[in-house]
C-alpha cells in the first residue's frame, strides 16, 4: 500500500464510440483509396486526415449507439435534443425523432483507437490502454522533454485535434484514477489550455473531496455507503482504513485508498504489437498468375520465417492485391490447422484464379501483393506431436493437394441446417473454410418434407411434363386446389419419355417471404412414383407476371 | 477361379448387404459398380462410415447429404469434390491416397490405361472404390430393381419406406445373387425384408387406409 505513487497523465476523449462509429462509417465509404496507408505514422496521420474531413460533415447527426436495447453512447447532437446513456431505444426516438441508431460494436472501438495509441507512442513513448477512448501515459518523462506538466499535455492535446480527435482532454495527478478524474472535470471551453487538468502533488484528496462516491467503479458498494450515509469521496476516505478493511476486505480497502488519493497502481505501457505483414511490389506489374505466385514465394517464406521466430502461427490471414487498373482485392482466408509457406502461396493463387479453374489469365497487371495475418496464436499450442499428428493430418494434406488442382472451392464438406426446400437445407463449406448456418437446424421449419431425404438432388432442377389422363395440364389454385389428378409425366420434358404415374401425393405449398416481392417465392410441391417404381420429388412454381406456371424435376429417389 | 490376392481385409459392411458380396463384404483396394442408385451407395458407405473412415465423393455433384446423414454416413468424414473436370483421375487417385471409401463416377471418355493404372492405384493403397456406372475390372455389380414404395397412394400419404431388390454380380462367374431389402424401412434404417412378417408386402400395409383427400376449407 506504500507503493510510490506514479504522477500520470490521463487522456480522455469524450463520446469515443461515437467518434469510432463514424470513423468506421466513413472508412466504408471510402475503402478503396484508402486501404493502402497504414505503414508508419505519417501515412496514418494522413489517412486519419481524410476520414475527419468526411466525419466532419456527419458529426452534427443525432446518432445513438445501442446496446442491450438502451442507448450506450450518443453523439452531441442528440444529447442536446434529451437522448442519455441508459435510455431505451423507444424512448429516444422519442425525443429526438430524426435519430439515428445503431448497434453497438466494441471491436470498431478498440479498432479506431490503436490507431490513436500508435500516433501517442510515436510522440511520447509507456503509453497503457485503460479501455478504448482512455489511455494513461508516465507523466515523468514527457514533463522533462516538453518542459512542464502543462505543455506536455498540450502538446498531447494537439497531436489529437491533428489526429481529427474534437474535445480530448488531459488530467494530470497521483495515480491514474486521480488524473482520469482529473480528466473528466477539465473546462468544456474551447481553448487548448483549459482543456488540461493538473492536480499538483500531494493534493490528490483535496481535489477528490467534493466529488461523489459514485465515482467508484463498485455499483454495489457504492448502494451501501450511500445508505449508511457517505456521499463524497471525503466522507469515505474519513473512515479508518482499519474498519474498512474489516467490512468490504480487499476491494474495499483498495477503492478506500483510491478515494483518499493514494492510488498506487502503475502506468504498465502496453508493448507495441510487431509489424508481421508482407508485402511485395511488382515493377513492371506482373499479368500471369504463375509469375505472381512465383515472385511471393519468397516472401511468403520470410512472412512464416518472421511468425516462427515471434513464436506464432497463423491460423486466418488476409490476402490484399493491388492491380494496376486500381482495383484492389480483399479476401480473408482460414486455415483448420495453420499456414506453412506453399499454403500462403496457394492462397495468393486461388483468390488470383477467382472461381474460374483454369489459368484464365488477368485482365490488369499486379502491382502489390500484401499478406497481413488475421489471427495468430502461440506456436505451443500447435506443435505436431511426437509421432506425428495422426490420420487427420494426413487428410488435411491430401485434400489439400487436390485444392491446389481445383481451386479452393473444389473440395467441399457439407452441412445441415435448417430450411423448407432441398437446396436451403444442405450447406456446402470449402475445406478449411468455418461453416456458417443462416437458418437455425433447431428452429421448426414447418413445410420441410417428411423423411426419407431424397438421395438425389439436382444441383439444378430440369423442366419436366406433368399431364392428367386425357393429357391436359394441371395447375393448383389460390385455394391449393388440383384441377386435375396427374397421370402421366415425363422426366426430360419431352413428350417421347411419358410414364404412367403409379401413386402420388401432393399438393404441398410453400409460400415463402410473402412480405418481400424481390424474395417471394409459391410453390407446391409434389412426390410422384412412376410405373417403373422410381420416386420424385416435383415442384410446379405457380404462375406470375409475365410467365406461365411451369413443373421441374428437384429431387430423386433412387 | 481364386482370389489373386491371399490377404484380402474386409472393411465395416452393413450386414443386409454384406452376405450378397462375394468374399462376404467389401474388400479393401477392390472396385464395386452400383448401378444408377444413390441409395444403394449409401448403403456401402453407411458401413465403413459408422466404423469411422473417411469417405469421399467425386464427380457426383447430385448426392444427397441429408439423406446420406440419415442413412448413417457421418458428414463430418464426408468429402465432396462435385466437378473434378479435366481431371478426374488425378483428383480420384489423390482423395484415394488418403481416404479408405470413394465414390466416383467416371467421365465416358476415361481411357482403360488411365482406369487400369487407379486400379493399381487403390491395391496399393488399400482403398476401397464404389463405382456408380460401369467399371471394367469391378469385384461385383451391384444393381437395384423392383421398387416397391409404401406410404403414398393415389393423391393421398407420403413416401415413407421402400422394398427393392438387391442383385449383385460377381465377375468370378458365379450366379447373381438377390436378396429383397428395405430401402429405407419406415425407421430410415436399411434391413432385410423378413419373409413371414406382414412387411412382405408393402402394399398392404397402406390399403385398408381410407384415401383423405385434403381440400382447403373456410
Amino acid at each position: 500500500m506504500n507503493a510510490p505513487i506514479v504522477r500520470t497523465m490521463v487522456l480522455w476523449c469524450p463520446d469515443w464510440p461515437i467518434i469510432a462509429a463514424l470513423r468506421e462509417a466513413a472508412a466504408a465509404q471510402g475503402l478503396p483509396t484508402q486501404g493502402s496507408t497504414m505503414q508508419g505514422s505519417t501515412a496514418l496521420g494522413s489517412t486519419v486526415q481524410g476520414s475527419r474531413a468526411q466525419a466532419a460533415g456527419r458529426s452534427d447527426i443525432p446518432l445513438a449507439l445501442i446496446e442491450h436495447g438502451v442507448v450506450f453512447a450518443c453523439s452531441a447532437a442528440a444529447r442536446a435534443e434529451g437522448v442519455k446513456r441508459g435510455l431505451r431505444v423507444r424512448e429516444a426516438q422519442a425525443r429526438c425523432p430524426e435519430l439515428v441508431v445503431q448497434p453497438y460494436n466494441a471491436v470498431h472501438d478498440n479498432r479506431a483507437f490503436e490507431e490513436v495509441l500508435t500516433a501517442i507512442e510515436a510522440m511520447m513513448p509507456g503509453v497503457q490502454l485503460l479501455r478504448p477512448g482512455t489511455c494513461a501515459i508516465r507523466a515523468r518523462g514527457p514533463a522533462r522533454y516538453y518542459g512542464g506538466e502543462k505543455p506536455s499535455a498540450l502538446a498531447l492535446i494537439a497531436l489529437l485535434d491533428q489526429l481529427g480527435v474534437p474535445g480530448a482532454r488531459v488530467g494530470i495527478a497521483d495515480g491514474p484514477f486521480t488524473a482520469e478524474q482529473a480528466a473528466r472535470m477539465a473546462g468544456l471551453t474551447t481553448g487548448r489550455s483549459a482543456r488540461v487538468q493538473i492536480v499538483p502533488e500531494g493534493a490528490s484528496a483535496e481535489f477528490l473531496a467534493p466529488l461523489p462516491v459514485s465515482l467508484l467503479d463498485a455499483p454495489a458498494l457504492v448502494t451501501l455507503l450511500r445508505r449508511l450515509g457517505v456521499t463524497t469521496l471525503a466522507e469515505f476516505a474519513a473512515l479508518p482504513v482499519v474498519d474498512v478493511l474489516g467490512r468490504f476486505g480487499e476491494a474495499g480497502a483498495h477503492l478506500h485508498s483510491l478515494a483518499s488519493g493514494h492510488d498506487s497502481r502503475p502506468v504498465i505501457q502496453r508493448i507495441p504489437p510487431e509489424e508481421l505483414d508482407s508485402t511485395v511490389e511488382f515493377e513492371p506489374p506482373l499479368d500471369r498468375i504463375d509469375q505472381v505466385t512465383f515472385g511471393v514465394r519468397a516472401s511468403s517464406d520470410r512472412f512464416i520465417e518472421a511468425l516462427t521466430e515471434a513464436q506464432l502461427v497463423c491460423t486466418a490471414l488476409r490476402i490484399e492485391i493491388d492491380s494496376e487498373s486500381g482495383e484492389v482485392s480483399e479476401r480473408s482466408w482460414l486455415h483448420p490447422r495453420s499456414f506453412t509457406a506453399a499454403d500462403v502461396v496457394d492462397r495468393v493463387r486461388w483468390q488470383l484464379q477467382g472461381s474460374g479453374e483454369v489459368d484464365t489469365g488477368l485482365t490488369s497487371g499486379i502491382t502489390r501483393v500484401r499478406v497481413i495475418p488475421e489471427s495468430v496464436d502461440a506456436i505451443g499450442h500447435h506443435e505436431v506431436g511426437l509421432f506425428g499428428g495422426g490420420p487427420d493430418e494426413r487428410i488435411h494434406h491430401g485434400l489439400s493437394r487436390v485444392q491446389s488442382m481445383l481451386g479452393h472451392g473444389g473440395v467441399l464438406t457439407a452441412v445441415i441446417g435448417g430450411g423448407r426446400t432441398l437446396a436451403d437445407r444442405q450447406t456446402t463449406v470449402p475445406w478449411g473454410d468455418r461453416p456458417l448456418l443462416t437458418r437455425q437446424p433447431t428452429q421448426p421449419w414447418p413445410g420441410t418434407l417428411p423423411p426419407p431425404a431424397p438421395t438425389t438432388i439436382f444441383p439444378t432442377p430440369h423442366p419436366v411434363h406433368v399431364l392428367d389422363a386425357t393429357g391436359g395440364t394441371i395447375q393448383v389454385d389460390d385455394r391449393g386446389t388440383l384441377s386435375a389428378s396427374p397421370a402421366q409425366f415425363s422426366p426430360t420434358g419431352s413428350g417421347r419419355t411419358m410414364r404412367q404415374i403409379q401413386a402420388w401425393a401432393g399438393p404441398w405449398p410453400i409460400d415463402e417471404r410473402w412480405w418481400d416481392n424481390e424474395t417471394h417465392r409459391r410453390s407446391h410441391r409434389f412426390q410422384v412414383v412412376d410405373a417403373a417404381g422410381m420416386a420424385w420429388l416435383l415442384v410446379l412454381v405457380s404462375a406470375t407476371q409475365g410467365s406461365d406456371s411451369s413443373w421441374w424435376a428437384e429431387a430423386r429417389y433412387d | 477361379m481364386q482370389a489373386t490376392k491371399l490377404d484380402t481385409r474386409l472393411i465395416p459392411t452393413h450386414p443386409a448387404i454384406a452376405n450378397l458380396l462375394p468374399g462376404g463384404g467389401l474388400k479393401q483396394g477392390s472396385t464395386y459398380s452400383v448401378d444408377h442408385s444413390i441409395t444403394l451407395l449409401m448403403a456401402l458407405l453407411a458401413g465403413p462410415s459408422a466404423a469411422g473412415s473417411w469417405c469421399g465423393v467425386v464427380g457426383v455433384p447430385e448426392f444427397g447429404v441429408e439423406a446420406a446423414a440419415t442413412f448413417g454416413v457421418d458428414i463430418e468424414r464426408l468429402v465432396l469434390v462435385p466437378h473434378p473436370g479435366d481431371q478426374w483421375l488425378a483428383v480420384t487417385a489423390a482423395i484415394a491416397d488418403v481416404m479408405s471409401v470413394v465414390v466416383t463416377r467416371p467421365p465416358k471418355r476415361a481411357s482403360d490405361t488411365s482406369l487400369a493404372r487407379l486400379a493399381g492405384r487403390l491395391r496399393q493403397r488399400g482403398s476401397t472404390l464404389l463405382v456408380l456406372g460401369t467399371w471394367p475390372q469391378s469385384e461385383a455389380m451391384l444393381s437395384l430393381s423392383q421398387s416397391v414404395w409404401s406410404g403414398i397412394g393415389e393423391g393421398h400419404g407420403y413416401l415413407a419406406a421402400r422394398q427393392a431388390t438387391i442383385t449383385v454380380s460377381s465377375r468370378l462367374g458365379e450366379a447373381p445373387r438377390s436378396a429383397r431389402l428395405w430401402l429405407p424401412d419406415p425407421e430410415q434404417k436399411f434391413r432385410d425384408v423378413d419373409p413371414r412378417s406382414m412387411d412382405a408386402s408393402p402394399g398392404a400395409m397402406h390399403s385398408r387406409e381410407k384415401p383423405r383427400h385434403l381440400r382447403a376449407a373456410g
